[in-house]
C-alpha cells in the first residue's frame, strides 16, 4: 500500500535518514520504532509532505507522492495524528472532528457563502458521521465542549477520532500513547485494535513496546537514520542489532 | 419529542438565522425610533466599516494572517468608483462591480507573492502597499485631485430613486452590511470555514487535513479586498467627497483594531468592533486630539489580557467556564 524506496533526508549535509526502504501492507499494523533521534519523525514528515525527501521515493498505491504537497497527500487518503497534539483549542470537539472531513466538505468558497441546499444536506451528513466517530471513542457527550478544556487523554482520543472519521486508507499515528497513564494506554490500545479489526491500515510510531508487540504485524526498527531490522515482533525482539540499539553495546554491559 | 423539545431544537438548529432576522428587524425599525440625521449618519458609517471589518476578520481571525494595508483596498474602491463615475461617466452600480473586480485582481497579484511571507514580514508588506497607494493618491493629482480630494461624486440611485439622505442610505448600507454578514456567517459555518479556522490554529495540521493552505490564504485575502472595495465605493457615494486622509495607514490600523476589539474569528464581533471604534470619538471630545493614543492603548490592553480579542476572548472564557462546570456536575 505504502512503499518507501531508498528514502534519504539530509539537513544541511547531516543525514537524518539514509536509504530507508520498507513497505506497509494493507489491513496490517506496521510499527516503526527506534531510540530518540533515530529519524522517526523526519520519516513521517517526509511521508506526509511536510518535508521533501533529499532522495528516494514514497509510493502510495503505486503512485509517487514524495513530490506532492501536504494537503494533496492528505487528499490521497493518508491521515495522521501528531506527537504533540495539534487540536484546535478554540473549536468545539465536534468541529475538531469535522476538520477531519475537510476533503469531503467541498472547497468552493463561493458555494459555501451561498450555503446552497446541497451543501446544507452534506453538512448534516458530515455532522452525523463526526458524531458517530466521537461515540466510537466514547466522547459523544462532550461534542460541544471547547477542545481546550478536555483532559490530555481525551484530547488524544479526539485526535484519533479526527484522523479516522474520513475513513482514510492509511493512518499514521505518531506516538498515540505518549504521556498517557497505564489505563489510558490500554484504552487507546483497545481502540487501535478495533481500528485494525475494522480493516484500517495503520503505521504506528511508538515507544511503548508492550503496545507495539501486542498490536503490530510488522515492526521496522530505525537507528541513526538507518533501518537496522524489520520483521514480526518476535523476530525483531530477538535481533541482536535491535537489542544493541536499545540497550547499548552488549559486551560493555555484560 | 415534546413540543418544548421540538421548539428548543428548532432554536438551536436555526440560531444563526434567527439572530440575523432579529438584527434585520431591529435595523428596520431603528429609523422610526431614532430619526436624527446625525445619528443615522453615524450608524451608516458603522455599516460601511462593518463590511470592511467582516472581510478583514476572515483574513486575520480565520485565516490567521495580518494585513496593515486594507485601507488601500478601501481607498481603491472609493477612488475607483469616483473616477469611473465622474471622470469616465460610467453607471455607479456598474462602476462598483468593475472596481471590485479590478481590486480582486490587484489583491490576487499582491497576495500571491506577499502571502508567502508570514508574521512581521506580511505586516510590513501590506503596510508598504498602503504607503505606495497613499502616495499615488497624493501625487497623481490630475486623476485623484491630490491632497485636496475628489469632489462631486454622485449619490447611488435606483432609477429615479436616489439614495441621497441618511434615511434612504440607512436601508441601503445596512442592507448590504447584513448581506455581507450573512455571506460571512455562511462561510465560517461551512467546511471551507472550518478549514480556515484550522489554518489559523496550525498550518501544518491544516495541511495534513487536506487544506490547501497557500490557496486558502490568497482566496480569503481576495475576498476581504473585494468587501473592502465595495465598502469604499459605498463610502464615496455616501459622502460625495473623498480625500487621501481617509485611506492612510492609520485607517488600516484602525480597521485592525476593530477586528481585535470585536474578536478575532468572531463574525458577530466584527459588527461590535466596527460600532465601538466608530462611535468612541463621538462619546469623548478629547478623543479628537488623542485618537491614535486611545486606539493604541485599547489595542495593547486587549492584546495583553484577551489575546483573542475582546468579544471572542470573553466568550471563550465563558464557554470554558461552562464546560468546567458541566465537567464537575458529571464527575460529582
Amino acid at each position: 500500500m505504502l512503499r518507501l524506496e531508498q528514502l534519504s533526508k539530509n539537513f544541511g549535509g547531516l543525514p537524518a535518514l539514509s536509504q530507508v526502504s520498507f513497505e506497509v501492507f494493507p489491513g496490517q499494523v506496521t510499527a516503526l520504532i527506534g531510540p530518540n533521534g533515530a529519524g522517526k519523525s523526519t520519516l513521517i514528515n517526509c511521508m506526509t509532505g511536510v518535508l521533501q525527501p533529499s532522495s528516494g521515493r514514497v509510493l502510495f498505491r503505486g503512485a509517487a507522492i514524495s513530490s506532492l504537497a501536504a494537503h494533496q497527500i492528505a487528499r490521497c487518503g493518508i491521515a495522521r495524528t501528531f506527537q504533540n497534539l495539534k487540536l484546535f483549542p478554540r473549536l468545539s470537539v465536534l468541529d475538531n472532528v469535522l476538520t477531519g472531513l475537510t476533503c469531503e466538505a467541498g472547497s468552493s468558497m463561493v458555494m459555501a457563502m451561498l450555503r446552497l441546499p446541497y451543501l446544507r444536506h452534506r453538512e448534516r451528513r458530515l455532522r452525523l458521521r463526526a458524531l458517530e466517530a466521537l461515540d466510537r471513542f466514547g466522547l459523544g457527550d462532550k461534542a460541544d465542549w471547547p477542545a481546550a478544556v478536555l483532559a490530555y487523554g481525551d484530547k488524544k482520543r479526539v485526535e484519533l477520532a479526527r484522523a479516522t472519521v474520513g475513513n482514510p486508507q492509511l493512518i499514521l499515528l505518531d506516538e498515540p500513547v505518549a504521556g498517557l497513564n497505564a489505563a489510558e494506554t490500554a484504552a487507546v490500545g483497545e481502540q487501535l485494535h478495533l481500528l485494525r479489526r475494522a480493516g484500517h491500515t495503520l503505521l504506528l510510531i511508538e515507544h511503548d513496546m508492550d503496545l507495539v508487540m501486542k498490536l503490530a504485524d510488522q515492526v521496522v526498527v530505525l537507528d541513526s537514520g538507518q533501518k537496522i531490522a524489520s520483521g514480526t515482533p518476535a523476530e525483531v525482539r530477538r535481533n541482536p542489532r535491535v537489542l544493541e540499539a536499545y540497550l547499548g553495546c552488549m559486551e560493555a554491559t555484560a | 419529542m415534546t413540543d418544548r423539545q421540538k421548539f428548543l431544537y428548532f432554536i438551536a438548529l436555526h440560531r444563526t438565522g434567527l439572530w440575523v432576522t432579529a438584527l434585520s428587524l431591529l435595523l428596520l425599525v431603528f429609523p422610526l425610533v431614532e430619526n436624527n440625521p446625525y445619528t443615522l449618519g453615524l450608524t451608516n458609517l458603522i455599516a460601511i466599516h462593518a463590511i470592511v471589518v467582516l472581510g478583514l476578520n476572515l483574513f486575520i481571525g480565520y485565516a490567521g494572517q495580518i494585513s496593515l494595508g486594507h485601507a488601500a483596498f478601501f481607498g481603491l474602491g472609493a477612488y475607483g468608483s469616483a473616477i469611473a463615475c465622474v471622470t469616465f461617466g460610467l453607471d455607479s452600480w456598474l462602476a462598483m462591480l468593475l472596481v471590485a473586480g479590478l481590486v480582486a485582481l490587484v489583491a490576487l497579484l499582491v497576495g500571491i507573492p506577499a502571502l508567502r511571507l508570514t508574521g512581521h514580514y506580511l505586516a510590513m508588506a501590506t503596510l508598504g502597499l498602503n504607503f505606495v497607494f497613499h502616495t499615488i493618491l497624493l501625487q497623481w493629482d490630475q486623476m485623484t485631485g491630490g491632497p485636496s480630494g475628489f469632489y462631486g461624486i454622485p449619490s447611488l440611485s435606483l432609477g429615479s430613486f436616489a439614495f441621497d439622505d441618511e434615511l434612504r442610505l440607512h436601508y441601503l448600507l445596512w442592507g448590504l452590511a447584513l448581506l455581507s454578514l450573512l455571506l460571512c456567517l455562511n462561510l465560517v459555518r461551512s467546511g471551507v470555514g472550518r478549514g480556515l479556522s484550522a489554518l489559523a490554529g496550525d498550518e501544518i495540521a491544516a495541511a495534513a487535513l487536506g487544506v490547501d493552505t497557500r490557496r486558502a490564504k490568497v482566496k480569503v485575502f481576495v475576498l476581504s479586498a473585494v468587501l473592502a472595495s465595495v465598502a469604499g465605493s459605498l463610502f464615496a457615494h455616501t459622502y460625495g467627497f473623498i480625500s487621501p486622509d481617509s485611506f492612510g495607514i492609520f485607517v488600516s490600523t484602525d480597521l485592525v483594531i476593530m477586528v481585535v476589539i470585536g474578536g478575532m474569528g468572531s463574525i458577530w464581533g466584527s459588527l461590535f468592533g466596527a460600532a465601538l471604534i466608530t462611535l468612541l470619538p463621538e462619546w469623548m471630545d478629547l478623543f479628537e486630539t488623542y485618537k491614535d493614543f486611545v486606539h493604541g492603548g485599547i489595542l495593547v490592553l486587549v492584546l495583553m489580557f484577551l489575546p483573542q480579542g475582546l468579544i471572542t476572548g470573553l466568550l471563550d472564557l465563558l464557554r470554558v467556564q461552562l464546560a468546567r462546570l458541566r465537567q464537575k456536575n458529571v464527575t460529582a
